[in-house]
């Protein structure tokens, strides 16, 4: 690996000090499964590297007036297997457990799925692509390898989100909690994570000297239905094709309210807004499936290799529409 | 600092990948500086154009003046704001991000950058067959007038020093600056459409090779930072107090008699009733 200057602090106070002493400079180090990749790569030589796993007050799941609070280091084995989180949003404890396999799990941090870099292997190769800073996107030419990459949304980069738990979060209305310096600023789901029309070099709003310290989940869906899949190409240790994750507000056998979310296909995770709104007050059936999955995928444009995603994608949102249940006509 | 960045293409190539934004901030510190520079100049210079005496003189012998006189046409002035709305958008959708104001600004860019376009193709149209095609090129034959409106702005007077025809020497070579500077980014805009989504050309990266494209992105960046600075010079000219009169014309397109003859020879912009009489 690059030589770096390695910053241990005990204390979120501690780190803030250091980012901000280092500003784009420092690199922020969490489970080290995004990092590492970088690093020895060599593709990113940060000058300072600034390692979270002392700071106890990163980590921890508490009840915290009307949700969850959970560090933004705790690691998804300790969520996916959390009392609190299986009771109230077992939507998240599912999507934790489906990141990667067992080992990556105990090291992976929510903070760090959720902030994890593009999978786009021209991108990871270290090629100068707009992500990259550069002016071309190689995975959106005639003859690109691009099975993996987006459908909506694509703004010059067709990379795409790569995270389990973002959409899961993003279902479940997830607040985060980002601090630089003595300021501190609580973000929605849906602000902190940023397509590339906004900013082709980064996936959200994290800048330079700020720390995602935690991540605060309402009540409002606490207890609800979901639904969380993942379609990969195995079943362990890979990243997702297309994965949803549903909140549903279900009375018998009418969907009252619904929070819809697909990642694998934008560089965002992709909220279904419109089907959302067409759920509410439809009956849980086979033809309201049918016609939500046709409205999820409106818009969408393919790629030479990527077309199954739109089947796919209909396919989730209809299984997600259905979930456990038998279809009731 | 490098002004130009540059990186290795799959193919172990160098290649350029554009400019630095560093020079973003050097023509509008330059622009600002030179407001500054100027805008001090004219506070303590002399400048001098026509005296009263010369101009009063000069309505004697051209009595068939109309009391206004058309500079530009209806048709003129449209193109002109038209250009200067597109090219507000493109300044702003293009380094609004760069200091840090983010939103989604290529497809704005793109679409500022296709009316641009189509209203220069408008325009050279219509300066080539309905307009004086030659009244807005400097050339050799203007550098009497160049060596008079130097002498002016040191506070010297130059009797008998020619003046300008329609467009005065400032608007010609600013016109001759937009100009090179509109057909770069204007070319290379449209290659670069080659590179994103727009629904107008089919999207292919491998239309040129690395280093054109390299070329090309440091060239409508180049070009694209320059126009900062001329923008900043346009907006502070058009707004100095002894230039509103040329200003005003482009919003209600005439000037007054007045102003034609202290600012204009009559022989080299020739108005309706600007002939001289026999009065005397």
């Amino acid at each position: 690996m690059p030589a770096f200057e390695l910053f241990q602090p005990a204390s979120v106070a501690d780190t803030l000090g250091v980012l901000n002493r280092h500003g784009a400079d420092a690199w922020v180090l969490a489970g080290g499964n995004d990092t590492f990749d970088w690093l020895k790569d060599r593709i990113k030589k940060p000058k300072v590297v600034v390692d979270l796993s002392n700071v106890n007050e990163l980590r921890g799941i508490k009840d915290a007036g009307g949700g969850l609070e959970i560090g933004s280091t705790t690691t998804l084995t300790t969520i996916a297997h959390d009392p609190m989180v299986k009771e109230r949003f077992p939507l998240l404890a599912d999507a934790a457990l489906l990141v990667a396999s067992p080992q990556i799990r105990n090291v992976s941090t929510l903070g760090g799925n959720v902030s994890q870099d593009a999978r786009c292997w021209y991108y990871r190769a270290g090629w100068p692509c707009y992500r990259a800073g550069g002016n071309i996107c190689y995975a959106d030419t005639p003859t690109s390898i691009n099975r993996e990459h987006a459908i909506f949304n694509a703004d010059r980069c067709v990379a795409v989100n790569p995270s389990d738990t973002a959409p899961a979060l993003m279902a479940l209305d997830a607040q985060f909690v980002i601090k630089n310096g003595d300021k501190e600023r609580v973000v929605s789901a849906e602000e902190f994570f940023i397509g590339p029309g906004v900013n082709i070099t980064r996936l959200n709003m994290l800048q330079p000297g700020d720390l995602l310290t935690a991540i605060r989940i309402p009540n409002t869906w606490a207890g609800k239905g979901h639904y969380c899949e993942k379609v990969r190409d195995r079943q362990v240790w890979d990243f997702a094709l297309v994965n949803i994750a549903a909140s549903m507000n279900v009375s018998g056998t009418t969907i009252n309210d619904a929070r819809m979310v697909v990642n694998g296909v934008a560089a965002t995770p992709y909220r279904l807004n419109a089907v959302e709104a067409f759920l509410k007050g439809k009956p849980r059936d086979k033809a309201t499936a049918d016609a939500a999955a046709e409205m999820a995928v409106e818009g969408a444009v393919t790629l030479r290799h990527n077309g199954y995603k739109v089947p796919l994608m209909k396919a989730l949102v209809k299984r997600a529409i259905r979930g456990d249940a038998e279809w009731t006509s | 600092m490098d002004l130009l960045t540059t990186a290795r293409s799959p193919w172990g190539e160098s290649v350029f990948i554009h400019i630095s934004w560093s020079l973003f901030w050097a023509s509008l510190v330059g622009g600002l500086l030179f407001l500054l520079a100027h805008g001090g100049y004219m506070l303590f210079s002399q400048h001098h154009k026509q005296t009263s005496g010369e101009v009063d003189r000069m309505e004697r012998e051209r009595a068939g003046l109309p009391a206004h006189i058309t500079r530009h046409g209806f048709v003129a002035r449209a193109f002109h704001w038209v250009m200067a709305f597109s090219m507000l958008a493109l300044l702003f959708t293009a380094f609004l991000p760069i200091i840090g104001v983010r939103f989604a600004w290529v497809q704005w860019h793109w679409m500022a950058g296709v009316l641009l376009t189509a209203s220069v193709l408008f325009h050279i149209f219509h300066a080539t067959f309905v307009l004086d095609f030659w009244s807005i090129w400097v050339g050799p034959k203007d550098i009497p007038e160049f060596k008079a409106e130097m002498m002016r702005d040191l506070g010297q007077e130059v009797p008998g020093a020619p003046l300008p025809g329609k467009y005065p020497l400032g608007n010609r070579l600013y016109h001759l600056a937009v100009m090179v500077a509109g057909l770069v980014v204007i070319g290379s805009g449209i290659m670069m459409m080659y590179r994103v989504r727009t629904g107008l050309v089919e999207r292919n990266p491998y239309v040129m090779a690395d280093p054109a494209w390299g070329l090309t992105y440091v060239a409508h960046g180049l070009m694209g930072v320059g126009f900062v600075g001329l923008v900043i010079a346009h907006i502070y000219f058009a707004l100095r107090p002894e230039k509103l009169w040329i200003t005003k014309a482009m919003i209600f397109g005439t000037i007054s008699r007045r102003d034609y003859l202290t600012h204009h020879d009559p022989n080299r912009w020739s108005a309706q009733g600007s002939r001289k009489s026999n009065v005397a």
